[in-house]
């Protein structure tokens, strides 16, 4: 059963599972060809390493590390060394310190200020659409700032997931101010009482320091108004993304002083986004979400284990 | 765009330089090296293996010994073979003889479609077409007000058909529309669309199916990784597509995506899109974007020039004479003639990536191995074949003799008596070092940064 299946995603098309073969099937052949690990057996691991997008270093440390796990714990069946596998995975990844584990989490101080920012055609509008939907279904009130005032009609994009998650939003079409329309949000989220702000922001690529300039100036103004805001700074990786990944992070991270946490978009593909792996272990950022479809309900929380099993996945 | 593959090549083919001759050993440690530049640089696992192989078998089996030094003949495989994989030349976009010509984008959801479309209506309106937009993405929210919005910007119509849910008959409405109005051109911005979803990759077989476009593009954001070529691959399969478009490449990515999906379909890569300005296209040279990535100036040119002019024959006596020992003046003299034979200093320097900026305030003095020529002209056979007879006397007769110091002469024969020291350290190798041993003027010498 493929790592989808587990999950329940009942919008994945069909024949999707199919074209997914499992890794962990390819480690076991690969075992009850050999019962050991030699050096074909790590070429193979290293190209499901390589080809998930982990990149080169990662790799190489990872297979350091289950040579020698391997030579320490003597495993004796192809479940410990799955298992064994796995586990030094698993350590790569990081975990949040955030409150916000679940939709439905007691919130101290209203608003909780969520801001969503990331490189252009990663997912950031639909990403929106999505977490607000989860969080009204968990009955808090959500209030969305359309804070991109850069790409043509990304103002009506967000309206209309707006209105799919049946949530208010705040826009200002003629404004060329991103910062103006975040900070309106953020006060009219505070007179209205209002749960949660999410504020959509404009693709940026991250080498590009004027954009930079002006994200950082939206983050200012967010704190006039609410000192210890935003809450969350979310950063949405495209699945699809290589080992510019990394930069992408960093740069955002340099801009706004901390990323929060990863939503990682696009995983109803072919592509495994193992780039998270490079993330987690060079920045230690946790990923918090993963998006598997183009439908509202398409947002699920990231559970590391379910991960690395569709890692294996071909 | 590629500076940072660029800059890592650099580096590793900085070690493979200095090294001077290529063996197995040395090979493989800085193909190692390549093969990890590769990786970060997102190249494909297959692409990354057949590329690194293809590089070692022509390397170790190429003959070296006419090369100025091996590693720029390495420098060259791995040039030639990033050209070859990228498409050896530059192509435009085809059209039909129909009325109207259609240019249809297809690809995953976020890779720049739209953006793209838009580009590309103005750049072919700057050439003299007269394009109309069809906006076929019904699925995206607002995808249509977005088409709209590029459009009027550039001044390009845009068609649309708000309450219509079938993309086919989108996209023959606009036809009708671009038929009606005197537009050449249609192009078709389709919706984003995973490989794996079949209903939606049938939808674009039969808008293929229905439109018959003169060219289908693949658009594919350059910061891709691994998962490209398989995307690649099955539009491919799917739709035959004609072309590919790299998009957002004015980021810091280092755009492997483009040499593996180059790999794996032969399709050229007509558009590169550099800017969030709709102005921000330009048309993909596949030699500028190699020699762009190697970071190599024109040192395949050099090396190139090179191999024209070293006479192989000529070469084979010299290692011989070496061999023996038996190198002397007439030997520097015909190795000097080869030289200049490639042609004037600053012409040879400029193909140098780095040396024209170090050298750009310095006068490069072309007359240097004229002088050289003429010290040697003036001595006698005797003194051309037995060197160590230059007693003082004799250099004085030919610092006259050649219009020249005393001093330049003593600089030639002290040279001289260093390469053929150097050369006989050589003995069991080739020719390999031998421009590095030819021991240049040191002002040169430094510029040319040969070793």
């Amino acid at each position: 059963m493929s790592f989808l299946d587990k999950l329940g995603f009942t919008k994945l098309k069909d024949g999707l599972t199919k074209t997914k073969n499992d890794l962990f099937g390819k480690v076991n052949r690969l075992i009850n060809a050999k019962k050991k690990i030699d050096d074909e057996f790590l070429a193979e691991l290293e190209e499901i390493f390589l080809t998930s997008d982990m990149g080169i270093n990662t790799s190489e440390i990872l297979i350091d590390n289950i040579k020698e796990r391997a030579k320490q714990n003597k495993y004796e069946t192809e479940e410990e060394l799955n298992t064994l596998i796995q586990e030094e995975i698993k350590k790569i990844f990081s975990d949040t310190t955030s409150e916000f584990r679940t939709f439905d989490f007691g919130i101290k101080n209203k608003p909780y200020v969520i801001m969503v920012v990331g490189v252009n055609g990663v997912g950031k509008t639909t990403s929106i659409g999505k977490l607000a939907y989860n969080f009204r279904k968990a009955g808090k009130s959500v209030l969305i700032g359309s804070a991109d005032t850069f790409r043509a009609a990304a103002n009506e994009q967000l309206e209309i997931w707006a209105k799919r998650a049946q949530v208010d939003i705040i826009q200002n079409p003629g404004t060329k101010d991103p910062a103006s329309v975040a900070f309106d949000t953020v006060k009219a989220a505070i007179s209205r009482n209002v749960d949660v702000v999410i504020i959509d922001t404009a693709g940026r690529l991250h080498n590009k320091s004027h954009l930079m300039e002006e994200l950082k100036k939206i983050n200012r103004v967010i704190k006039k108004v609410l000192p210890d805001a935003p809450d969350e700074v979310f950063i949405v990786i495209d699945a699809t993304t290589g080992q510019n990944g990394l930069n992408q992070v960093q740069e955002f991270m340099n801009a706004l002083g901390r990323i929060t946490g990863i939503i990682l978009t696009k995983l109803d593909g072919t592509a495994k986004g193992g780039i998270v792996l490079k993330i987690s272990k060079e920045l230690r950022i946790p990923v918090r979400f993963i998006g598997v479809g183009e439908q509202i309900d398409d947002l699920q929380l990231f559970e590391s284990e379910e991960f690395i099993k569709a890692l294996f996945e071909k | 765009m590629f500076e940072d593959l660029t800059n890592k090549f650099e580096s590793v083919l900085k070690k493979i330089r200095g090294q001077g001759k290529i063996t197995e050993k040395n090979i493989e440690e800085s193909l190692r090296e390549v093969r990890r530049i590769l990786f970060d640089a997102d190249v494909n696992y297959k692409v990354v293996s057949k590329f690194i192989n293809d590089v070692k078998v022509k390397s170790l089996g190429q003959n070296v010994l006419n090369s100025i030094t091996p590693g720029h003949l390495v420098v060259k495989i791995i040039n030639d073979e990033l050209i070859s994989l990228m498409g050896s030349e530059k192509s435009d976009v085809k059209f039909s003889n129909s009325i109207p010509s259609v240019i249809m984008l297809v690809g995953l959801q976020g890779s720049g479609k739209t953006t793209l479309s838009a580009k590309i209506a103005g750049f072919l309106k700057s050439k003299g077409r007269s394009p109309v937009l069809a906006a076929c993405d019904i699925y995206r929210p607002a995808a249509i007000e977005q088409l709209k919005v590029l459009g009027k910007e550039i001044n390009i119509p845009v068609f649309s058909a708000e309450n219509e849910k079938n993309a086919v008959k989108i996209a023959e409405q606009a036809a009708d529309y671009a038929r009606k109005n005197a537009k050449d051109t249609l192009i078709i911005d389709t919706a984003g669309r995973l490989a794996i979803d079949e209903v939606m990759m049938n939808e674009v077989s039969a808008l293929k199916k229905a439109m018959n476009p003169a060219e289908i593009i693949f658009v594919v954001d350059s910061m891709t990784g691994q998962d490209a070529v398989n995307t690649a691959k099955t539009f491919h399969d799917k739709l035959d597509f004609d072309s590919i478009a790299l998009t957002k490449l004015d980021g810091d990515t280092k755009g492997g995506a483009a040499l593996s999906i180059r790999a794996v379909v032969d399709k050229p890569i007509k558009f590169v899109s550099v800017g969030e300005k709709l102005d921000a296209l330009e048309q993909f040279f596949p030699d500028r974007m190699a020699s762009r990535i190697l970071g190599m100036g024109d040192i395949v040119s050099l090396v190139e020039k090179a191999q024209e002019n070293f006479d192989l024959s000529e070469s084979e006596k010299l290692e011989e004479k070496l061999r023996k020992n038996k190198f002397d003046f007439n030997d520097f003299l015909d190795q000097l003639k080869q030289v200049k034979k490639m042609g004037s200093i600053s012409n040879l320097v400029s193909m140098i990536p780095g040396a024209s900026s170090a050298l750009k305030d310095k006068e490069i003095d072309e007359k240097v191995f004229t002088k050289l020529e003429a010290i040697i002209l003036s001595m006698t056979p005797l003194e051309r074949e037995t060197p160590n007879v230059l007693n003082g006397m004799r250099r004085r007769r030919i610092a006259n003799g050649s219009g020249t110091s005393i001093q330049e002469v003593n600089k030639l024969i002290k040279q001289f008596d260093d390469m053929k020291k150097m050369m006989r350290s050589f003995s069991h190798g080739k020719l390999r070092n031998l421009m590095k041993g030819l021991n240049l003027p040191p002002g040169m010498a430094k510029g040319l940064k040969l070793n």
